[in-house]
């Protein structure tokens, strides 16, 4: 009955607004306004796009201004301030740009409508502006090139050789990360045919560097300190994305990727910047990868560096949650493999001096 | 009509073909296998016009999800049926088919099918004076080739395992591999084949208007005299001849790693519980390849957008375009560049930094032309003496979009500030106003201005006035506030963000954007009412209803095929004639010689008379041999 009231409201609906439009028709065919120009059509129009314009503004202004702390993100690297400098540089260029050429379409819309009696200029061209507006846009875009250009290359540029090397890997639908250990200090080798429901990062345990790396369930990094993450994915693109430390880097199939990064804000320091001790920092994917892409979050945490140090012994490494897969490793290796990951104590030099 | 068309047809079968002026056919080879190109142009029309339509309601579906998430979606299960979960939700999956072929068919089923295969096909023969596209045949199955392409998407759309859904972009492994995505089974396979058809009537349409504009321009339209937008469809075709076979081969390769073991974009992939074979292969490759095409394609879709709004400008401002030269030298210089930019989809895919920084500097060259661009608009309104058409307050949103939109370009365009906006929703602000809604205005203000010669009838100006401004101001609702949900970080493609706790600030904004959505799309209903009731209801069109000077209002009201029922005009001067000092009145067509509008001629065209007559012997001289 519900649904048969509605249909019949909306059916009455669509026959009164067809009759106003018959009869807005036939007033319009009676007063002959159709075969006029400067109609009050025009002048509304004219005048709309000026309320366009000023209500159009208002709005941007009212809340680029009220909201700014809403959808601005708070940064936490060294590179993500000189991006956001170039970001705000390009916004007040471009944001002038906007300005004037917006005013100007819709002023000179509404100044030149038609008027009975006047006749348009005729002015095919003018060399001088035209040159004017060509080389000014591209001078002031070879500026924000070179600036652009100066950053982009810091970015990429070689990571420092005792930079923090932790690897990240993208899998439908979560990250993996993987420390290189702190016996060795060295990530051990992978293979992709290696890969098992347990050994997620198919690590080949005949590499001596893999027994003590270890991969905690959230990720942790050190404050002040170069972070090079090495990335990789196990079967379609992600893109790893950490939206306060204005990074982004996708993660390919067959083809390792790296970013490198210093973060400048402990967790705790940005819980209080922000007066949300909720607060998470959190990695997550920006490559559409499958039917749980919106729910690949990890939860990042930075430390302090004697903090980070301290966590990163304390954690398990992978060989020791998983000592069935001793097995695995060369015999030669076992009693190394146990020492380094940590299944007995042991020093892993004199281990060496007795073989 | 069509009564009344196969009763001609009964007397005059026999020699139906051999008058070529009054072609009168039977049902099917006036409206359906027809090789009259104004008939192909609206095929392509009405077609373009139902994708846009299905487009537009699937985006209002993910809207929906996006701007309501605890909504009940129970009431859209007899529509989509299992897409619906038990809880009455929309599924996930699903969601990133809707967001794959919402993107497909607007990108290349109604802003390059819809958009050039109309107006290309329409106005080429029209403006340049010439009886029908170089193949008619050719354009026919141009058309033909387009509709099997759109019949096979379609069905894409009902199977069991859902459409594509590995984005717009099918970036392999995901769309290679069916146990990634659903998506990725049947739907793929039906997605490559659609593509690859759509492909080759894009061809066959881009060889067609190349050849018909150098060879078939009639008497004296010289390069120089062409309008611009024949300028803009000659260039926007050979950009497609060049980009759209790249395209094929990278749906080639994907087609061999999905169903016959090749490992061209795939290496050291383990998924559902085994490693696969394939080793040595590059995502990256297929990137560039599909970003060869895909780049070019944003000014295949743009640049016919551009030729129309600058014919619709300076006819409606009553003043020739301002800088003709520039204007074609910019679109010259845009589709060159066009074609050396594609990597700056790719600053954050682990290309070489090097070729980042190579090609972000070529990326914001073309700011340089853009920018020229809306400088001449802008010049050509100044002093104007403007008629607000339905087509021009649509030219005149195009314009607020192409800045709106292409400033943020530049943003993106440099690598070090897309670090953080890659792949957000302030991406998508920026395309779908630039690209999106800068072309789909383009075609409106199109269709509005060319449906008197399409169909000689006058659409409803009222009703198109309330059509501009609440699209217009309905894009703006929606594609602007996705600036700031994209600044604050927000990633695409996301089915929802209630598991984030630092992404989930703007509900209230993205309700906002989806029922600024809703009412846009609900918009369209009165364009689609004063097209088809227009079409048969309308006021009678006279000849030249808006004063213009282009040769297409010189056929008759209803021009049959050939167009111009006698000798096809001579033209003498360019299109743009617009309120030259001292002329009678406020427009000259091309077709007037200069020797008869002796008050108004420069100096400069006084000396053009004695070539007039010149021509004409000429003329003479052939005839006689």
């Amino acid at each position: 009955m519900f649904q048969f009231i509605v249909i019949f409201g909306v059916l009455l609906l669509l026959i009164i607004l067809y009759t106003l439009f018959r009869i807005s028709r036939l007033v319009s065919v009676v007063k002959g306004s159709d075969k006029k120009v400067a109609t009050t059509s025009n002048k509304v129009n004219a005048a709309l796009f000026m309320f366009f314009l000023f209500g159009a503004f208002g709005f941007f202004f009212w809340y680029s201004w009220t909201y700014f702390d809403d959808y601005t993100l708070p940064v936490a690297s060294e590179h993500g301030i000189v991006t956001d400098t170039l970001f705000w540089t390009t916004m007040a260029v471009t944001g002038i740009v906007f300005l004037i050429t917006n005013v100007l379409l819709f002023w000179f819309s509404y100044a030149y409508q038609h008027k009975e009696g006047r006749k348009a200029s005729f002015y095919p061209d003018n060399h001088k502006i035209e040159i004017l507006w060509t080389v000014v846009p591209a001078l002031v875009l070879t500026g924000l090139v070179f600036t652009g250009l100066r950053a982009w290359n810091d970015i990429t540029s070689e990571a420092q050789s005792d930079a923090e090397i932790i690897e990240i890997m993208g899998y439908q639908f979560a990250w993996g990360v993987r420390y290189p250990g702190v016996k060795d200090n060295a990530l051990g080798e992978y293979n992709y045919q290696m890969i098992d429901a347990v050994n997620q990062f198919g690590m080949d345990l005949s590499d001596k560097n893999t027994y003590d790396d270890f991969m905690p369930i959230e990720m942790h990094i050190p404050k002040g300190k170069e972070v090079l993450l090495k990335i990789r994915a196990r079967d379609v693109l992600h893109s790893v994305f950490l939206p306060h430390f204005r990074v982004k880097m996708d993660a390919v199939p067959g083809m390792p990727t790296h970013f490198k990064f210093t973060a400048t804000k402990s967790t705790a320091e940005m819980r209080a910047e922000l007066e949300n001790p909720e607060f998470n920092y959190f990695v997550t994917c920006t490559e559409i990868c499958g039917r749980g892409h919106f729910s690949m979050v990890m939860k990042l945490v930075v430390d302090e560096p004697a903090d980070y140090e301290k966590w990163k012994a304390e954690q398990p490494t992978w060989l020791k949650l998983n000592p069935d897969y001793l097995a695995k490793v060369p015999e030669a290796n076992r009693e190394l493999a146990k020492i380094k990951s940590g299944m007995v104590e042991g020093d892993e030099n004199n281990l060496k001096a007795s073989l | 009509m069509a009564i009344a068309d196969i009763h001609v047809t009964e007397e005059t079968h026999s020699d139906g073909h051999e008058h070529h002026d009054e072609h009168h056919g039977n049902f099917w080879t006036t409206y359906v296998f027809t090789i009259d190109h104004k008939m192909i142009g609206k095929q392509f029309l009405i077609t373009g016009i139902a994708w846009a339509l299905i487009g537009g309601l699937l985006s209002v579906i993910f809207r929906l999800q996006l701007g309501f998430p605890d909504m009940q979606l129970e009431w859209l299960r007899p529509i989509l049926g299992e897409w619906i979960t038990a809880e009455g939700k929309l599924d996930a999956e699903f969601y990133l088919a809707l967001v794959t072929m919402h993107g497909t068919i607007m990108v290349f089923f109604v802003l390059t099918a819809g958009l050039s295969g109309t107006f290309s096909n329409f106005l080429i023969p029209l403006q340049i004076g010439a009886r029908d596209m170089a193949s008619g045949f050719m354009n026919m199955l141009s058309y033909w080739f387009f509709f099997a392409s759109s019949v096979i998407m379609l069905i894409s759309l009902f199977i069991e395992t859902g459409p594509a859904s590995g984005g717009w972009v099918i970036y392999p492994p995901l769309s290679a591999l069916p146990q990634a995505v659903n998506g990725s089974g049947l739907g793929m396979t039906l997605w490559l084949a659609a593509m690859a058809l759509f492909i080759v009537s894009s061809l066959l349409g881009g060889i067609n208007y190349i050849t018909t504009v150098i060879n078939l321009r009639t008497e004296g339209m010289s390069f120089s005299r062409l309008p611009l937008t024949i300028w803009a469809f000659f260039i926007t075709a050979v950009i497609g001849l060049l980009s759209f076979p790249v395209l094929f081969s990278a749906a080639l390769l994907l087609i061999f790693d999905r169903s016959f073991g090749t490992s061209f974009f795939l290496s050291d992939i383990y998924i559902g519980g085994e490693a696969l074979p394939n080793q040595g292969g590059s995502p990256i490759l297929f990137q560039h390849l599909f970003w060869f095409l895909g780049h070019p394609e944003v000014y295949i879709v743009l640049l016919p957008a551009l030729g129309i709004t600058s014919e619709v400008i300076a006819t409606n401002s009553r003043k020739p375009i301002f800088g003709y030269k520039a204007m074609v030298g910019s679109i010259l210089f845009i589709a060159i560049l066009s074609f050396i930019v594609w990597a700056h989809h790719m600053f954050v895919t682990g290309m070489n930094p090097f070729l980042g920084s190579i090609f972000m500097l070529l990326t914001l060259i073309i700011a340089v032309p853009s920018a020229v661009k809306v400088f001449n608009y802008l010049a050509t309104l100044w002093k104007g003496n403007i008629r607000f058409t339905p087509a021009m307050l649509f030219s005149i949103g195009l314009v607020s979009f192409f800045i709106s939109g292409g400033l943020t370009g530049i943003f993106l365009g440099n690598s070090a500030i897309d670090i953080q906006l890659h792949d957000t929703y302030f991406v998508v602000a920026h395309f779908h106003l630039v690209m999106g809604s800068a072309s789909f205005f383009g075609l409106l203000a199109g269709v509005y201005h060319w449906f008197p010669k399409m169909y000689g009838r006058m659409m409803d100006a009222k009703l198109g006035y309330i059509h501009f401004w609440l699209t217009f101001v309905g894009v703006y609702m929606v594609f602007f506030p996705m600036h700031y949900i994209g600044i604050a970080g927000y990633p695409r493609r996301y089915y929802s963000f209630t598991n984030f706790d630092t992404l989930n600030n703007f509900t209230d904004l993205n309700m906002f954007v989806s029922v600024a959505a809703i009412l846009t799309l609900g918009a369209q209903f009165i364009f689609l009412f004063n097209f088809f009731y227009s079409m048969y209801r309308g006021r009678k069109a006279t000849t030249n209803p808006w004063q213009s000077n282009t040769l297409e209002w010189t056929t008759p009201v209803n021009p049959g095929h050939g167009n111009w029922p006698g000798k096809i005009p001579t033209v003498y001067r360019w299109p743009y004639d617009y309120s030259k000092p001292s002329a009678k009145e406020d427009f000259i067509p091309q077709t007037i010689p200069f020797s008869e509008t002796p008050e108004s001629n420069l100096p400069h065209e006084n000396d053009m008379i004695k070539l007039e007559t010149d021509s004409d012997q000429k003329v003479v001289v052939v005839d006689e041999k």
